[in-house]
């Protein structure tokens, strides 16, 4: 059977999110901006969405603005931020940001804003003593992801948000890996923006949510009609949003039991790797990360060779971020956390579901094992190394 | 069944390849490899081969006949493999070909060896040539269709690659190519041949070198074979051997570029008869007809791309170059070019690369030269 074990690119769509769907496509017909009886029952099933997504972050419903997706949220919040205050032309971000907000801030570093990149330790942690010594008085927005989505580490987001407070800036996370595995409070952690994305947690491809704390204007980025009052015009994308509050209202309710073993079985899955295949390590903390997800480089074994064989062999994996030519940039995230070139294209991101078994796991380990000494019976780096005329990056 | 990795560009050829393949009864996967990022060769990315809009044609006719696809990254190995020495070639006062390189290094080994990690037996690409068995060995030939014949580029494959390569188009005329496209409903079938190295999609090659490298090419004189000054050049990098247009003098007579000379910076130009010469010596050469070659033979020999063999006397020498001498003077043999013998059925005995011509040749003979 199939393990799929790919989570961080996308997910398998739970029954509830499937059903609820299935219900408000067939049923709720109308459109939410209508008067009639039919119009009504979408407005309704619309803000119930609302209020279920809000209650679960923490936040109140009038402070979530659904869209069509992660990537969508990343670029609202960071406009808004910056339309906020005109004459305040910085922003701090990190150096393993997803590209959904790396490139609305390249887009805005080429119209006059400077953007300070604080950088990550080689356990892919930001300190938030850093990102506090970046805000300057021009600052109009710090940006940093609660959760990586290459190597999962977990920012210590409460923190850098009472930073943010105190300096009185703007903050923004992009949470699509967190929401849904992770305990998030938008008050508690002092967040003003906070993007989120359905397919991350179960629910359906094309729903999103953005948060922003109630006082701050948000920017559209869709001009036309009045929906989501006036933040995203467009009529709703309805099935996916009641899918999307129907899935997340399913990860939260088992987020604590699914994170402890999914904790465990990634832990298992690590140790396996490590002690079974030599020369290869963890890329990022082992604590402060996600629940589900594995980073490792194995020298000599290239990715692209690795996820084919595994995919041969019934395991989905990835090497990293998914890109639309198919083939990636070598990762910014992997570079930033110091992996030398040569490691960076030998590195696979194991990030399995809930589903998985502890004889999964195993198999999943022997497999990587089996793929792994193939490729490197293959490899002149490694042969070279093997007979001692090189030396080994990964002792 | 046997496994087939064909490499897709998302042309007419490489995907006619692929249904060819098909037919056959191979196991096929798709590739395009992905050679270089848009920021390295300085152009856009609807221009280069390694656009997404390339790659999403290989991707259908992958998908419309029905097996795997893949894009693989290797800008790494081609950054080392063929652009750096294409630099350095220009540096020298050489005139590259790349895609001599990328075949090479590219196509046949980076690619070839990643067929090997995923247990495909055989290496496919749209190449016009002919690979065949004969007397034991494998051989090269000319294509079919000899106005598209690439043989010329793929002189580097050694016994163990071409074991393990098919040219499905080897017998295919292009027009048929065209039709079979068409008539699978290819989206490209009508899509122009490429001409240029596709990392200077323009033309402009010194543009490229300038972005790459960083660097401003420092200028330098032009003189005659008397080494009398007659102006400025604006970088060696700019010219290359038998060259007429924008060497920006102001003569009575047209003047070609005869010499590049990259220790003084400097460009020699002179009459056209001055760029004919009998003899060159081709390094790093790789024989496919011979284990060891005769150490003399009769052979046709082709040192550029478009340009027909001329039929000429050939010395192995003994370190391994090979030292080859036209029956009739040849215009502007040039350095870094790669010169390929073919025998009288066009099957290529070898090839290597230009190192050294006419007087320059150490193993040349003074009476042989020009006169």
């Amino acid at each position: 059977m199939e393990i799929y074990a790919d989570n961080a690119a996308t997910t398998k769509i739970c029954p509830a999110a499937l059903s609820e769907m299935t219900r408000v496509s067939a049923e709720v017909y109308g459109n939410p901006s209508s008067p009639h009886t039919a119009g009504q029952n979408a407005a309704r099933t619309l803000w119930d969405a609302r209020e279920r997504v809000a209650r679960l972050i923490g936040a109140s419903p009038r402070e979530i603005t659904f869209t069509s997706c992660g990537t969508e949220a990343d670029n609202q919040a960071i406009l808004s931020a910056v339309n906020a205050d005109k004459t305040k032309k910085h922003i701090v971000s990190t150096r393993i940001e997803h590209h959904a907000v790396l490139r609305p801030l390249e887009a805005l570093a080429r119209n006059g804003y400077e953007i300070t990149p604080v950088g990550v330790g080689r356990d892919g942690t930001v300190d938030p003593a850093d990102v506090a010594r970046a805000i300057r008085p021009d600052t109009a927005l710090v940006s940093v992801m609660f959760a990586n989505n290459e190597i999962g580490t977990v920012q210590n987001i409460a923190e850098i948000g009472e930073r943010c407070r105190e300096a009185g800036v703007l903050f923004h996370t992009d949470a699509v890996q967190a929401v849904g595995h992770l305990p998030i409070d938008v008050g508690a952690m002092n967040v003003d923006f906070l993007t989120a994305s359905a397919h991350k947690f179960h629910g359906p491809r094309g729903a999103g949510f953005l948060y922003a704390r109630s006082g701050t204007a948000l920017s559209s980025l869709l001009l036309g009609g009045g929906q989501e009052r006036g933040r995203r015009a467009g009529t709703e994308n309805l099935p996916a949003i009641a899918g999307m509050a129907a899935a997340l209202e399913q990860s939260c309710a088992h987020m604590t039991e699914n994170a402890e073993r999914m904790t465990a079985l990634r832990d298992r899955i690590i140790d396996g790797i490590l002690s079974s295949v030599p020369h290869s390590i963890l890329n990022g903390a082992r604590d402060c990360r996600l629940p589900n997800n594995v980073s490792v480089a194995v020298e000599d074994a290239g990715a692209e060779a690795m996820i084919l064989l595994l995919d041969g062999m019934g395991i989905a994996v990835s090497s990293g971020a998914a890109c639309a030519a198919g083939a990636g940039e070598p990762s910014h995230v992997l570079q930033s956390v110091g992996l030398p070139p040569e490691l960076v294209r030998c590195v696979l991101r194991i990030t399995p579901g809930e589903e998985l078994t502890e004889p999964q796991a195993d198999r999943i380990i022997a497999s990587v094992a089996a793929a792994a000494a193939r490729l490197r019976e293959l490899s002149p780096g490694w042969n070279a190394k093997i007979r001692g005329e090189q030396p080994f990056i990964i002792q | 069944m046997s496994k087939a990795l064909i490499a897709m560009s998302g042309g007419v050829d490489s995907s006619v390849a692929a249904y060819l393949m098909k037919e056959a009864g191979y196991d096929c996967v798709g590739v395009t490899m992905r050679l270089f990022t848009n920021d390295e060769a300085a152009v856009s990315r609807e221009k280069s081969c390694c656009s997404v809009e390339d790659t999403e044609y290989a991707r259908a006719v992958a998908f419309r006949l029905g097996f795997p696809y893949y894009v693989f990254d290797f800008s790494d190995d081609f950054r080392r493999k063929v652009i750096e020495p294409f630099i350095d070639a220009y540096e020298n006062g050489r005139t590259p070909n790349p895609c001599i390189d990328c075949n090479r290094y590219l196509k046949f080994e980076s690619l070839y060896r990643r067929a090997a990690e995923l247990g495909c037996d055989t290496i496919v690409t749209g190449h016009y040539a002919s690979v065949e068995k004969r007397d034991g060995r494998m051989a090269l030939r000319k294509a079919a269709d000899e106005t598209k014949d690439q043989s010329y580029v793929l002189y580097s494959l050694t016994q163990e690659q071409l074991r393990h390569t098919v040219f499905p188009l080897g017998k295919t005329r292009k027009t048929e190519t065209r039709e079979i496209a068409a008539s699978l409903g290819l989206l490209n079938a009508e899509k122009p041949d490429s001409q240029d190295i596709c990392f200077v999609p323009d033309g402009d090659y010194a543009g490229v070198l300038e972005h790459l490298t960083g660097k401003a090419y420092p200028a330098g004189e032009i003189v005659d074979k008397y080494g009398k000054v007659l102006g400025m050049h604006g970088g060696i990098i700019h010219y290359t051997m038998g060259q007429r247009k924008g060497i920006g003098l102001a003569m009575p007579a047209p003047v070609y570029v005869t010499d590049i000379i990259p220790e003084t910076n400097t460009i020699v130009v002179g009459a056209n008869e001055d760029l004919f010469t009998r003899t060159l010596i081709a390094e790093d050469f790789n024989w496919i007809a011979y284990d060891t070659p005769p150490e003399t033979l009769r052979a046709k020999a082709k040192i550029r791309y478009k340009q027909p063999e001329k039929d000429a006397e050939v010395f192995a020498l003994p370190d391994g170059r090979v030292k080859i001498v036209f029956d009739e003077p040849v215009r502007a043999v040039t350095k870094g070019q790669a010169a390929v013998l073919y025998d009288d059925e066009g099957y290529i005995l070898g090839g290597g690369t230009i190192c050294a011509k006419g007087e320059d040749a150490p193993y040349g003979e003074r009476d042989d030269e020009t006169e």
